[in-house]
């Protein structure tokens, strides 16, 4: 549980973290809240040579009203997104998985931008952006590009993000008023997913998002084209993991993974028609 | 006698807040990691990453010449080092095969996690950078994960061994010869189960740690260490390093947990005393988390073979047992005893014949040693028994709750000789029986069970038992005899009480997060008529306490806490000639209580107890030939174990289509004679319930074929926190023991014991309607998921 060595910078804005990470390259990694780097290097699964301390950068906290979107700065921490008033006027499913988060340390100390940029698919906020078609900004050092979501995730802990690029913001569009449903299947209340579904539907649209199905979040794209075509619930919840590759692991086989999210898009559903 | 019998007690029974709390609850409490050592050396241990390998070759020249460390040794340097291998204290028969196992692997590794070089460094950081610097040339062979798999002796763990098998060790109680092949062949009922007690990882809160400190001039030496054992750990390391035994001494600080896991003498413990005398500087380390899954022992790691046969009434006839025990790749200090101790309660708390056949084979795995863990033996026979009576009141068409009542033991037969000669002191299993079954709604949740586990229902409602009877309180010393364990079972304790009237009382048990300061100080408190603040209880240093056997097994209780009250005994039967040569009467016509002697009938002539402590001190006025002070020691053997009891129920829901239980509601009722603090009794059952329920819920050390942990971090062993686990409805009956002064028995295990077979009942008895009938641990919602499509297509 001892990391290798590694020299530590501290930035105190964007335009600095990127120019210290574009001096270092690939051994360096911007360290935000820790949540997910931290573990690793304790294990020695990573070990960059540098760490760009991000987690100060103030300007960079905030939930903002975008007019047709809500704008989060990255180093919002995910206790701020879960008790945002904002958020839970117009984008509620947002600020409810943010709420299931981990644990309430982790809640304090992890931010939506670390959680994004991390890209791992059992996480529960890159699969809920991916549901509500969210954008991502990123700073490099030519300046801000958008990226959406659902070109975002490219792989196993793999982003379209370069490695002198960092995350500033992340805009979501309002759903207001659209009912929504989350459903988080864990053995462990603080665990990662084994499968989850973040889900909303508005009139004749929807957005539904796979938790740990795949190396990547996965958008049921076939779910929402079948409701869209005035499939029943059910029918639609059927086609859940057409769009899906699951992984086998200690909790769960993959075909077992298949049948979870049939049950929980299904339950997520029913749940955005109460609400 | 006992003390609730012939007094009012007003300390014990009442729920004194611990005292141990305070620094626990702030961090000011210094555990072994947190001592400041100037000058200690870092010890880091190489481990194999294979779980069955010959060592080629090792190259520590790299490691060696990283600035900051001091030496590297691979095992072959250390050899000359030891005077003998680690200890094993149990061979539990006279030809049990036992291969040598040294702290550092010599020439072959038998598991992943062996120790096979050992870097000492100026830091901890250093210690770990060398060693991914050390290069070792493994031949690998074949891994053997599966305990029946290793009976085959397809793959040898250790060739010069020639068998996996280490012992058999055989109980046949049969009133004639045959008798028990002849109740199976005409029983009306039989049941024929086979249960699999997956491996647990202990995972104590603190992880070990160690910090041998050798002393100015003289060669002493001090070792700190997070262990359960201080007064086991100096004799095994003066035995192992050949150091004359007075010259070390054991200091235990506080320990985070050990739940059996620190009931041992491990190869870190001997590493750092041998290298601080070899260095002559200290030598510190301590265990990583992921270490400490696989170089801690690990828990549990049996095959049962069960089979109950029953009369037409259900009333049992014979009870047979074939257990597969999983030692892992070599024995620890008690590995080889642990499915014993068990060995005796696969009839649990039921009235059978002499008909009893129990045999267990240990083999050795390539795995991580198995060893003590919360309840060692004793929660696998009950999980056995408990599950089968449930398989056996569904073979009947009986309600499981009334299958147990036609077989109890009543209250009336006790004390109770049971079919292996052992004597259960005290109980009343149908009394716990009904209270557990009124604080669960036994009856409504079954009539509840039958409107909601309808066909089509997404969720089905269970219910499950287990009654249990525990044997604790180790040990009887000459009973540890006949089980070939290599110690005794008594306890010491000194009371001495200062010119003041404060007290030390100085005890051999070494808590860990049991509450022996506040416990030990309200007996003393009731029996000398002293405050508990004005006791302090004194321990775990082997210099402060040199007589001791520690703290497992339920013992410090029924055995320690009862030789406080013998040594109070002993200093007030003191005091009492002091008292009675100043007030110039008999001793015989003195009475004690409330702290004071007063002669009988005279009430107003008498003396305080701390009066007569200053008498003592000075020593101007005592009777001729009377020693000094007050003080006295007094060592307790128990005549028996201690035997709590109760009953546990536990009601869930199962989510079908997912497969998820959710516990809505465990009751504990738990008889444990008479109770010295609820608080503590109460504090004892939730973990130990929580533990048991873990186990059978969510805990599994998963190894792949080749012998690799896959569970070595807290994101895949899922030890449950507190959102995970319900609140647990406690209770309980008192049913003092007759064997001790004060009635007690131990509670450290009980809850752990009876709450994996209560949750698997009611898992199975919420399924049973689907055609569910077995399932093995941990019920994790993918287990339960495969079950019920299992069953839905047979």
């Amino acid at each position: 549980m001892i990391p290798a060595a590694f020299e530590y910078k501290r930035a105190s804005s964007a335009d600095e973290a990127i120019s210290l990470i574009s001096q270092f390259g690939d051994e360096a990694k911007f360290l935000a809240g820790g949540h997910s780097l931290i573990p690793l290097m304790k294990l020695r699964l990573a070990q960059p040579a540098m760490l760009i301390d991000i987690g100060r950068i103030k300007d960079l906290s905030y939930i903002k009203d975008g007019g047709d979107h809500i704008s989060i700065g990255a180093l919002t921490r995910h206790m701020d997104i879960e008790n945002s008033a904002l958020l839970k006027a117009h984008v509620p499913l947002l600020a409810h998985a943010a709420s299931h988060v981990g644990d309430a340390q982790v809640r304090h100390r992890g931010t939506i931008g670390g959680s994004l940029a991390h890209a791992d698919s059992a996480s529960d906020l890159p699969a809920t952006t991916l549901a509500l078609g969210a954008t991502y900004v990123a700073k490099g050092p030519n300046g801000e590009r958008t990226i959406a979501a659902k070109d975002f995730y490219k792989g196993f802990l793999e982003s379209a993000l370069k490695p002198d690029e960092m995350l500033t913001e992340i805009r979501v569009p309002k759903i207001t008023g659209a009912g929504w449903g989350f459903q988080k299947f864990n053995r462990r209340s603080q665990d990662w997913a084994i499968v989850g579904v973040a889900a909303w539907r508005n009139n004749g649209s929807s957005g539904i998002a796979l938790v740990n199905m795949g190396s990547t979040p996965i958008l049921a794209t076939s779910v929402s084209a079948a409701l869209a075509k005035g499939a029943s619930i059910g029918e639609a919840a059927e086609l859940a993991a057409a769009d899906a590759a699951p992984q086998d692991d200690l909790n769960a086989s993959s075909e077992y993974r298949v049948h979870l999210a049939k049950v929980l898009v299904r339950r997520a559903l029913e749940e955005a028609s109460k609400k | 006698m006992t003390m609730t019998e012939n007094r009012h007690n007003k300390v014990i029974g009442t729920r004194l807040l611990r005292r141990e709390d305070p620094t626990l609850l702030t961090g000011e409490a210094k555990f072994t990691n947190d001592l400041d050592i100037p000058g200690a050396l870092h010890l880091a241990v190489l481990r194999s990453p294979h779980a069955h390998a010959k060592i080629i070759k090792i190259n520590t020249q790299a490691a060696a010449a990283l600035p900051g460390v001091v030496a590297v040794y691979t095992g072959a340097d250390l050899q000359s080092m030891w005077a003998g291998p680690m200890p094993c204290a149990w061979p539990v028969t006279a030809e049990m095969k036992n291969p040598p196992h040294y702290p550092l692997a010599v020439s072959m590794v038998c598991y992943v996690g062996d120790g096979v070089a050992a870097v000492l460094a100026n830091s901890e950081t250093i210690s770990r950078d060398a060693l991914d610097l050390i290069d070792v040339e493994y031949e690998t062979m074949a891994a053997v994960v599966d305990p029946e798999e290793a009976m085959t002796d397809k793959v040898i763990v250790h060739q010069d061994l020639g068998t996996n098998k280490s012992y058999t060790w055989n109980l046949l109680i049969e009133s004639t010869e045959g008798c028990v092949e002849a109740a199976f062949k005409s029983a009306a009922y039989t049941v024929s189960e086979r249960y699999v007690q997956q491996r647990l990882i202990p995972m104590a809160m603190e992880t070990r740690a160690v910090a041998a400190v050798p002393q100015p001039f003289g060669g002493d030496i001090v070792l700190y260490s997070s262990t359960q054992v201080p007064h086991i750990l100096k004799v095994m390391t003066a035995l192992t390093l050949g150091i004359p035994e007075h010259q070390v001494r054991v200091i235990t600080p506080s320990v985070g947990g050990g739940f059996g896991s620190k009931l041992n003498v491990y190869a870190e413990e001997l590493l750092c005393v041998g290298l601080s005398r070899k260095h002559k500087v200290p030598v510190r380390w301590v265990e990583e988390r992921s270490e400490n899954a696989q170089a801690t022992i690990h828990g549990r790691g049996q095959v049962q073979y069960v089979e109950l046969a029953a009369d037409k009434d259900g009333k049992l006839t014979a009870v047979r047992v074939r257990i597969v025990a999983d030692m892992g790749a070599y024995l620890q200090l008690v590995t080889p005893g642990i499915p014993i101790l068990g060995a005796f309660l696969y009839a649990g708390v039921y009235d059978i014949p002499h008909a009893y056949d129990f045999s267990c084979t240990g083999v050795f795995t390539t795995l991580t040693p198995t060893d003590a863990y919360r309840g060692a033996g004793r929660p696998e026979a009950t999980y056995a028994i408990e599950t089968a009576m449930d398989a056996l009141a569904r073979e009947m068409g009986i309600d499981p709750f009334d299958l147990r009542k036609r077989n109890y033991i009543a209250k009336e037969q006790f004390p109770y000789t049971a079919f292996s000669g052992l004597t259960y002191d005290s109980g009343n299993h149908l009394a716990a029986a009904e209270k557990a079954a009124g604080l669960a709604d036994y009856a409504s949740i079954r009539a509840r069970q039958v409107k909601q586990n309808v066909p089509g229902a997404t969720k089905r409602l269970g219910i499950g038992m287990t009654s249990y009877f525990e044997m604790c309180g180790l040990a009887p010393s000459r009973v540890l005899a006949s089980l070939n364990y290599s110690a005794g079972g008594w306890e010491s304790a000194t009371v001495r009480i200062l010119p003041t009237a404060k007290v030390q009382v100085i005890t051999g048990t070494s808590p860990h997060g049991q509450g022996h300061e506040t416990s030990w100080a309200m007996i003393a408190s009731e029996k000398l008529g002293i405050p508990p603040e004005d006791i302090d209880v004194l321990h775990s240093d082997t210099a402060i306490a040199p007589l001791g056997l520690d703290t497992y097994g339920s013992r410090s209780l029924p055995v320690g806490g009862v030789a406080v009250a013998g040594a109070c005994d002993k200093v007030i039967d003191k005091a009492k000639l002091i008292a009675a040569h100043q007030l110039e009467c008999s001793a015989d016509d003195l009475e004690f209580a409330d702290g004071t002697f007063s002669i009988k009938g005279s009430p107003d002539r008498n003396l305080p107890l701390a009066a007569i402590a200053f008498e003592a001190f000075t020593a101007h006025n005592l009777p001729d030939g009377l020693e000094p002070n007050l003080e006295a020691q007094y060592t307790y053997d128990p005549p028996n174990f201690s035997w709590p009891f109760g009953t546990h129920m536990c009601v869930l829901e199962i989510d079908i289509e997912t497969g998820k239980v959710d516990v809505l509601k465990y009751v504990a009722v738990d008889d444990c004679g008479v109770q010295i603090n609820p608080l503590i009794v109460e504090g004892q059952v939730h973990g130990g319930v929580i533990q048991g329920l873990a186990q059978a819920l969510f805990e599994e050390a998963v190894h792949d074929k080749d012998g690799n942990l896959k569970t070595s971090t807290l994101a895949e062993y899922l030890v449950p926190a507190a959102s995970d686990v319900p609140s647990i409805v406690t209770d309980h009956t008192v049913t003092p023991s007759p064997t001790n002064q004060l009635g007690v028995k131990g509670i450290g295990e009980a809850g752990t014991i009876g709450a994996a077979p209560t949750v698997m009942n009611a898992v199975i008895d919420a399924l049973s309607g689907l055609g569910v009938t077995h399932m093995d641990m941990p019920a994790s919602p993918h287990h339960v998921w495969s079950a019920i499509q299992a069953a839905s297509t047979k």
